[in-house]
């Protein structure tokens, strides 16, 4: 983990090898991710987006420990036996640290949970879920949160709402978000990154206008997703 | 219900058959007579069906934490599972009934030597399911663990053991069914009480009626154990809902 002159911990990572399996999935690849702002990772499946991922929250074998990351994947992860609002603070829990039960409930308040925090996630719907699991995320309080496809297994309706949700919630944040769904990068990024490979390299850069959360309609989105596409059916 | 008009159907078709073939009494009792000899030496049953009772229940609380303790061992350190794993495969290579008459000589004709039996029985699906059960846990959920930098007594503690929950359940519901069979192996081979005990004694003598009285107390028993530990199975994991079986 490197510490940048703002003082904030950096994801930035040089020199990346990732081998799974005997193949290569990155070789000496540097990743430089922008600090405060979400950035996302776009690539077809397979590209080894996921590895990369893992490998920045320091889940792989060689890669270096972290503390400063909140981890969200495509499923929930809620654990079945443990309420709602035992879930949200389950991090603190396993460090054995006191939860912050309140701010927890803030929490759960803030993505529309106020009146489900005793339920077992049994009881909730699928977007419920992941809006319980973005509490959890946030609860962790990291500077660093890493995505992995968090919406990929949401209705389309439910989806814009918890990127809108997600978008609000992580403003400060230096966010890394992976996703092969090309207008949920453009809603959400500040930068959005095309990755190819194996080996992973990074096929196209582009800053889209204005902030996110980004309205789905505008006519300048479209065409960027367009393009997107192009270059996602382009890319190997 | 329908389980309760299938046995009366079943008994009256047995206690037909008898009549019809004046089969010998020591051969095949009809129904009336076992429901009689329940009724008339309900003080001698009940006497051997509390030995054989304890047996069971004794065995079982044994063999549950025995199973429960090795399989947590073993989850939790891999020295452990090295040294324990071969010890627990051969326990269960050796055939039960070779070892009881050994274990006749060792521990008595009492209690000790039949519980001791049932536990050797009951640990193995304990210990199997449950090590089984902690260690394919969801690896979603280690991931998270790991990246919120819980230490591995609490990754144990708090996500692996929970969700080992319901193999456990099942491995217990399997102790269950099979915690009568030690005790009554043990009082074939050697005892002075017990419903196993009770039969040879009987059958020895012709007294076929009795033994069949035994055997109907034995299932009952069987029975009540399976159902108790199939509901304490339940309880321990309020989060599961077989299919078929919502609330």
């Amino acid at each position: 983990m490197s510490v940048s002159p703002s003082g904030v911990p950096s994801a930035t990572s040089r020199g990346i090898d990732i081998a799974l399996g005997g193949r290569t999935i990155a070789a000496g690849l540097s990743f430089d991710v922008p600090e405060r702002e979400t950035l996302c990772v776009l690539g077809r499946s397979g590209v080894g987006k996921s590895s990369l991922l893992r490998w920045l929250a320091g889940l792989l074998p060689g890669s270096p420990a972290r503390t400063d990351v909140a981890w969200m994947a495509q499923q929930d992860l809620l654990l079945p036996w443990a309420s709602v609002l035992e879930n949200v603070v389950v991090g603190y829990r396993l460090r054995g640290a006191p939860a912050p039960l309140d701010r927890a409930r803030a929490l759960l308040a803030d993505v529309g949970l106020a009146d489900r925090v005793d339920d077992l996630p049994a009881a909730l719907s699928g977007g419920m879920r992941q809006r319980a699991a973005l509490a959890r995320t946030i609860c962790e309080d990291r500077p660093v949160v890493l995505m992995d496809e968090p919406f990929a297994q949401l209705d389309a309706i439910t989806r814009l709402d918890l990127q809108d949700l997600a978008a609000r919630l992580l403003v400060g944040r230096t966010v890394v978000l992976v996703t092969h769904d090309p207008m949920e990068a453009l809603r959400l990024g500040h930068e959005v990154r095309v990755v190819a490979g194996p080996p992973l390299s990074i096929a196209h850069r582009t800053r889209p206008a204005g902030c996110p959360p980004r309205n789905p309609g505008a006519p300048a989105l479209l065409t960027e997703q367009g393009a997107l596409l192009a270059t996602l059916r382009g890319a190997p | 219900m329908r389980g309760v008009v299938t046995a009366i159907g079943l008994f009256a078709i047995w206690e037909g058959f008898v009549r019809f073939t004046e089969l010998p009494v020591y051969l095949l009792p009809p129904p009336s007579v076992v429901v009689d000899l329940l009724w008339r030496r309900a003080d001698l049953l009940a006497i051997h069906a509390f030995w054989t009772g304890l047996e069971i229940v004794l065995g079982l609380l044994l063999g549950l934490a025995l199973g429960i303790a090795i399989a947590i061992g073993m989850a939790a350190s891999t020295e452990v599972r090295r040294w324990t794993l071969p010890v627990v495969i051969v326990s269960q290579a050796i055939p039960v009934i070779a070892i009881a008459p050994l274990l006749i000589v060792w521990l008595g004709y009492g209690l000790a030597s039949k519980v001791v039996m049932a536990v050797l029985i009951i640990f193995f699906p304990v210990a199997s399911a449950f090590f089984d059960g902690l260690r394919q846990t969801d690896p979603g959920w280690l991931d998270l663990a790991h990246t919120m930098g819980a230490p591995r007594r609490a990754i144990l503690l708090r996500i692996r053991l929970p969700a080992a929950l319901p193999a456990l359940a099942t491995g217990a519901r399997v102790a269950a069914a099979v915690a009568p069979i030690g005790a009554i192996i043990g009082e074939w081979v050697g005892a002075s009480a017990g419903l196993g005990y009770l039969m040879t004694q009987q059958l020895a003598r012709g007294q076929t009626p009795l033994a069949f009285a035994a055997l109907f107390i034995l299932c009952l028993l069987g029975l009540t154990v399976y159902f108790t530990i199939d509901r304490l199975a339940r309880r321990l994991v309020p989060w599961i809902h077989p299919t078929g079986d919502r609330p």
